[in-house]
């Protein structure tokens, strides 16, 4: 392990038995993540990212492989990650009915920031969330957008050198959305931060440098959001037709078509060469008397590219 | 340890916060104490008096009717019906028209006067407390008539069956003497295994909703993601809950003391230290049952499983010598089982820790023991 990995899991395995089967939650996980990197663990609901988050802070148990942050033991070293990292839980989980400032001071004694050292770095973090002016609004009494902000300054008050955040733009308005991502970049860019997010946005997934997807427990892809993209095989051609059933089961069945997939009342279609099978396909199209709009080629984004990774593996597992 | 003790302080500070901020549970911490403390104050009296009774006096004479008197005046009696024969007694002690029967035979007047007088006297046997406390009565009064009494306990359905039969006139005379509580008042005796009992009810629930609600809140992750160390967010949770369980536990003393006028014996110094000991010990339990229950839910079930275990088996009001062993063991395991001993012990009796330290000893280990086990339980990790 170089000193630039900040994160490493080597096929980190966590099973949950419960009273009818054993489900294996995290299986064989490998990742790694350097500083000043972002890695978003990108997945739908119940793949194993709040597991996998987690395990590598050492608040489970794991059941196989290894893992560790900054050279730490996820499950001998726990303390020593505690003291170095910063972690945002995916419930809104700091104490509501303290203020703002309170829960800052409170997170800062928990990680033994000295008093005088205290007033700059909270005053300073305060700002940066934009949450000067509600410092003495009890917690649970901020908006949802404003809850995220405060549980960030929050893990940020003792400096850590590593970041992890479990869906930490959760419920929050697209807006918010984005002030949230704009401070994740800026303690990136400025402090060299490596951060581990997990989220089920994909657009969030596009923000990373990194990108792991995660399935059932397994990751089915990493790289950066342009290689992922790239291991879709084919071009994507897009379409909306006026009969959408009845022009998706034409086009499913005809040669050269890779993959189907539907996005709202559009169809997109990946096809092995796109000259050849758009006049195939608009062909096909006039003799049923299916009309069309919008026919054009696009690039595939992390949304098309995780579900037709996705739907590889399941055919696989199908065998 | 400047970090320890800073961490320690914080985590303090925060129980205290969310203790003295939820005002609605402050209320119920003081407000639940004293609403059971005066309902079971006035409520519980094991002594019953004014039990309806039916007369059927066959005798009509002045002896039978200063019999009556006597029985009436001491207040244990009523005389809820006058009846004509036995039969209709019977049937209304069957419908619960009333607790007794009484039935006086002819010639009573000049039976007592032979020394042969006996009186009839019919207790509705499904009810124990009643039976016993008119029996006690109904004895007492007898005796001074130098009767005959006849008991019967009558069951349903109008069956019954004589339990004894005792002669008035009695070979020796004995005199009693009762100690601590002369008059034999139900208060002295229920109010200070009341404020155990309430205490622990307090305790208890306060600490077993502690870890398992931050549990379900989802605060415990967040907590545990931090340096905070599990030690430490026990003994935070313990010491807020603390001193607001000894302000509790002061005001309903001296609501004991000074509304009921139960008497205070003894040293007022060794039952707070001794109580200190009774509340870290009773936090101790809660604790381990948060950490053991999955959900809040869950712990508010096992709390009800203690309450109902803390009124029958810790000696608060059943005595425990009576008691099988193995129900005396699981009793054992409640901290208010030494308490009730020595709240009694240090109120009423007045005595010292001369007399109270094996209880003493047994609530210092229980204490050491319980929070350990506490602490162990509240895992550094979430699974």
């Amino acid at each position: 392990m170089t000193n630039e990995i900040a994160i490493s899991s080597q096929a980190l395995v966590k099973r949950f038995t419960g009273q009818a089967r054993t489900v294996t939650a995290v299986d064989s996980l490998s990742f790694e993540v350097k500083h000043g990197e972002t890695f978003g663990l990108i997945g739908p609901d119940g793949a194993g990212k709040s597991t996998t988050t987690r395990l590598i802070l050492g608040l489970l148990r794991r059941d196989g492989g290894a893992s560790s942050v900054l050279g730490y033991d996820s499950m001998r070293d726990v303390y020593e990650i505690r003291e170095r990292t910063g972690y945002i839980a995916q419930q809104f989980a700091l104490p509501g009915d303290m203020t703002v400032l309170e829960n800052m001071r409170f997170f800062a004694d928990l990680h033994g920031i000295p008093r005088k050292q205290q007033k700059s770095s909270i005053a300073e973090l305060l700002k940066f969330a934009g949450l000067t002016e509600f410092s003495a609004r009890p917690a649970g009494r901020l908006s949802g957008g404003m809850k995220k902000k405060l549980a960030l300054a929050c893990s940020l008050i003792h400096r850590p050198q590593v970041v992890l955040m479990d869906e930490p733009t959760l419920g929050v308005d697209p807006v918010t959305r984005r002030e949230f991502w704009n401070l994740l970049g800026n303690l990136r860019a400025e402090q060299g931060l490596a951060i581990f997010v997990c989220t089920p946005y994909m657009d969030e997934a596009e923000r990373c440098n990194q990108v792991g997807l995660i399935y059932k427990g397994r990751l089915i892809a990493q790289g950066t959001p342009a290689s992922i993209k790239k291991m879709v095989p084919g071009h994507l051609l897009e379409f909306k037709p006026d009969q959408f059933v009845h022009a998706r089961e034409l086009v499913t069945g005809m040669a050269g078509v890779l993959e189907l997939q539907t996005y709202g009342a559009m169809l997109h279609v990946f096809v092995d060469e796109i000259q050849r099978r758009q006049g195939e396909i608009e062909q096909a199209l006039s003799a049923q008397s299916i009309t069309w709009s919008g026919m054009r080629v696009i690039q595939p984004r992390m949304e098309e590219a995780f579900i037709s990774l996705v739907k590889r593996q399941e055919a696989v597992d199908e065998g | 340890m400047r970090k320890s003790i800073q961490r320690l302080r914080a985590l303090i500070y925060k129980e205290t916060v969310q203790i003295l901020r939820d005002r609605r549970t402050l209320i119920l911490f003081f407000a639940l104490p004293l609403i059971e403390l005066f309902l079971f104050g006035y409520a519980i009296s094991l002594t019953v008096t004014h039990l309806p009774m039916a007369v059927f006096d066959q005798s009509n004479d002045t002896r039978s009717r200063d019999f009556i008197q006597a029985l009436v005046n001491s207040g244990n009696f009523n005389v809820g019906l006058v009846s004509h024969d036995e039969q209709q007694v019977m049937a209304a002690i069957n419908a619960g028209q009333v607790k007794v029967g009484l039935v006086i035979p002819p010639n009573f007047q000049a039976q007592v006067l032979n020394g042969k007088g006996s009186v009839l006297i019919l207790l509705d046997g499904s009810d124990s407390f009643s039976v016993q406390s008119g029996y006690n009565a109904a004895l007492s009064i007898a005796q001074k008539y130098s009767l005959d009494l006849t008991t019967q306990k009558v069951l349903g359905g109008g069956s019954s069956t004589v339990s004894n039969a005792l002669t008035g006139q009695l070979p020796i005379t004995t005199s009693t003497r009762v100690l601590y509580n002369p008059d034999i008042q139900d208060l002295v005796f229920i109010l200070p295994g009341l404020i155990a009992l309430i205490m622990q009810i307090i305790v208890v629930t306060h600490s077993a909703m502690a870890i398992v609600r931050e549990r379900e809140v989802g605060t415990l992750e967040q907590l545990l993601a931090t340096p905070a160390r599990p030690a430490e967010m026990v003994i935070a949770k313990l010491i807020p809950g603390m001193f607001v369980a000894i302000l509790d536990m002061v005001v309903i003393l001296a609501i004991g003391v000074y509304w009921f006028k139960v008497p205070f014996q003894g040293s007022i110094l060794l039952l707070a230290g001794l109580s200190i000991l009774f509340i870290i010990s009773g936090m101790g339990l809660g604790l381990i049952i948060s950490a053991v229950a999955k959900t809040q839910r869950q712990a508010q079930q096992l709390t009800s499983v203690i309450q109902m275990l803390a009124m029958l088996l810790t000696g608060f009001i059943y005595p425990r010598t009576t008691m099988p062993l193995w129900t005396q063991l699981i009793g054992d395991l409640l901290p208010m089982t030494y308490f009730v001993r020595v709240i009694r012990g240090i109120m009423t009796k007045g005595v010292g820790l001369t007399f109270l330290w094996t209880d003493t000893l047994t609530l210092l280990v229980y204490a050491c023991i319980a929070l350990g086990i506490a602490a162990l339980l509240s895992k550094k990790r979430l699974d």
